[in-house]
């Protein structure tokens, strides 16, 4: 299962592309591709969005889905969805039940 | 310290208007992001996990109160209300918006302040030690030819796409405060025979992923000579340091395949041709720049000892931190007061925006408005009367800056790895975090005594790690977070690089290790007076090989 994520060009703010096209600041809200054919429309949709000057550095990242939420595979990637460790005050874990990065 | 004059207020506000309509551009989609990235890079900013960073340049580490509450300012207007001090005396802001960053440049700039060149292949903000100017020990205030080398090599057409990145250090005392044997260029000022100063030059020292300690290709460079001799070595390397591959591309490696008696000739070669250039400084020029880092005027304040006296006899907190965060000043009657970053628990290197504001107070009231960022990620005042320390501290443990741990195993150096940084492989701050709060004990720190620890996130090294008494690299294993152990290194006038211990230890046996390790010194330390470090290397790593691997370590 993989996601798409970037950075929002404007404020540098998270993102992974959702199911209508638009880029959701929560990783609960992206779209998940399960086969190959749903992965090159998200690489499509990410370069398109690139090209627009919406958001820069496009990922594609795997995930796996832990107690029905979607938890990315590397650290990193459960730390750019969560925010800080150190400061479970800052970030996208403060606004709302995140999973915990670790 | 330097002020600006009409060319450097001129030469900024420029740039920022510069920057300002590059952002415009990105942001109306006239720039790729391709064109746009070596821009703001240029600029200081880089594109982290969660957000944008600005990297602000704190020359040489000095900052007035003016200057930090304008740091304030910005983390609480533009960024989430705290700031990060670096192993390299700068600060960083982790949450800026790109939108932002223009307008936050500007405010930068009414308090003489930027971040030209705090990224990219150029000459990188020059460090100093945080004590210049104020100790006892020094033979000459090392700023002043730093700020030469910040003039000189600011927007330098020739060194603006060197190689790589290009850091110098100068330290001016016979302790070297500001690990110069592991920059680029290390600068040691000394005074010869005749009482002339000039410095000892080291070329090709660094850390990352290939640590090399400086070579010493000159013993005494005469301090007119310094920009002509730079300019040598910047030439040698801009023409043969290697362009093919990045992790290759450092001067150390240069010097390194060359061989340091090839390029000290090569060098020396360059600087016969421009000994006698413009570029020899005269004696004129040097004294306009040192007149910037006059000491202030330190009135007398022969009360302070007896002030002390009765003070720490009736505060058992105070006498601790006078133990261990004072300085010896120059002047007795005074001492340079080091505000440690490393609350036990803490984030090491960050302070918040109230913080800052109470230690610019704090540097007006009682410390000639001058403020110092350690490369160990620490805030110093420089001259503080002794009789005025109780007053210091009392304020400091008010915002929480009255940590007893200058030098202790608590006060660690951590990049902030995986937390912030792309680059990072592992987190850092975690690790630092929970070693302090296992030595949180201040009777258990000082039994212990001088103990560096530091640690990186990635092998990029920007936690020092190779030159920590203990030094910790993050690595990611099979999707894990893994900690090697280095011990033995050190970054002063003996530097050294750590050596590998043995195999990494998980995030959950990396404190238990460290413990070990110190366990192990305090029990082969031939008396309290042995620091870790002597007792190394009278040791080497067998002791604590055997100790962290047991049985393992025997049958290797």
């Amino acid at each position: 299962m993989k996601l798409l994520t970037a950075s929002r060009l404007i404020d540098g703010e998270v993102v992974w592309l959702a199911a209508d096209n638009h880029w959701a600041e929560d990783i609960a809200h992206a779209e998940i591709a399960r086969d190959e054919e749903a992965v090159e429309r998200l690489e499509h949709a990410g370069r398109e969005a690139a090209a627009r000057n919406e958001v820069v550095d496009v990922n594609l990242i795997d995930v796996e889905f832990v107690d029905g939420a979607i938890r990315p595979i590397r650290l990193r990637e459960r730390i750019r969805a969560a925010g800080p460790s150190i400061h479970p005050d800052l970030g996208k874990q403060a606004r709302r039940g995140v999973l915990a990065p670790v | 310290m330097y002020r600006y004059d009409e060319f450097d207020h001129a030469f900024v506000k420029a740039r920022v208007s510069e920057f300002r309509d590059q952002v415009e551009r990105r942001l109306s989609g006239e720039l790729t992001e391709d064109q746009f990235k070596p821009l703001r890079l240029m600029n200081g900013v880089y594109l982290q996990l969660h957000a944008y960073m600005l990297r602000i340049a704190i020359p040489y580490g000095t900052l007035s109160s003016r200057q930090m509450r304008m740091l304030a300012h910005i983390a609480r207007t533009y960024d989430k209300g705290y700031g990060h001090f670096t192993t390299r005396q700068n600060l960083q802001f982790h949450w800026p918006a790109l939108k932002d960053i223009p307008q936050i440049l500007e405010d930068l700039a009414t308090v003489e302040m930027h971040a030209i060149q705090t990224s990219g292949n150029c000459i990188r903000n020059v460090t100093a030690d945080h004590f210049a100017g104020a100790a006892a020990d020094e033979v000459a205030d090392p700023r002043p030819y730093a700020e030469i080398l910040r003039q000189w090599s600011s927007l330098h057409p020739e060194f603006s796409y060197l190689p790589r990145k290009f850091k110098i250090a100068v330290t001016g005392a016979e302790r070297d405060r500001a690990a110069v044997q592991v920059h680029d260029i290390g600068l040691h000022l000394r005074k010869d025979a005749s009482g002339r100063l000039g410095f000892t030059v080291y070329v090709g020292g660094g850390l990352g992923r290939t640590p090399m300690i400086g070579k010493k290709i000159r013993d005494f460079l005469p301090e007119e000579d310094l920009l002509s001799y730079t300019t040598a070595i910047l030439r040698v390397y801009n023409l043969h340091g290697r362009r093919d591959n990045k992790y290759k591309a450092r001067i150390k490696i240069l010097v390194h395949e060359t061989g340091t008696e090839e390029l000290a000739t090569q060098v020396e070669k360059e600087f016969e041709a421009l000994k006698e250039s413009e570029l020899k400084l005269p004696a004129a020029d040097i004294k306009a720049i040192d007149a910037y880092f006059a000491p202030p005027a330190l009135p007398a304040r022969p009360e302070g000892d007896a002030a002390l006296k009765a003070a720490t006899a009736a505060n058992g907190g105070f006498a601790d931190w006078l133990r261990r965060n004072l300085n010896t000043h120059k002047n007795p009657d005074y001492a340079s007061v080091t505000i440690s970053l490393k609350g036990i628990g803490e984030v090491p290197g960050d302070a918040s925006a109230d913080q800052m504001d109470a230690v610019a107070d704090l540097a007006e009231r009682y410390g000639f408005d001058e403020i110092r960022v350690s490369h160990e990620q620490n805030l110093i005042l420089p001259h503080v009367a002794r009789a005025d320390l109780k007053a210091v501290f009392d304020r400091l443990v008010e915002i929480g800056l009255a940590t007893s741990n200058a030098g202790l195993v608590t006060d660690i150096i951590a990049c902030p790895g995986l937390d912030y940084c792309a680059l990072a492989n592992a987190r850092s701050i975690p690790v630092a975090q929970e070693i302090s709060i296992r030595f949180a004990q201040q009777a258990r720190q000082e039994e212990v005594g001088d103990l560096k620890i530091k640690i990186s996130g990635c092998i990029n090294a920007c936690g020092h790690h190779h030159v920590g008494h203990i030094g910790i690299l993050g690595v990611e294993k099979k999707g894990a977070e893994l900690y090697q152990v280095t011990l033995g290194g050190s970054g002063d006038e003996n530097t050294s690089i750590g050596e590998i211990v043995g195999r990494g230890f998980g995030p959950d046996e990396i404190v238990d290790a460290v413990e070990t390790i110190v366990e192990t010194y305090l029990a082969h330390r031939q008396d309290k007076n042995e620091p870790f470090l002597a007792a190394y290397r009278r040791l080497g790593s067998a002791p604590f090989k055997e100790a962290l691997y047991g049985r393992e370590a025997k049958a290797a």
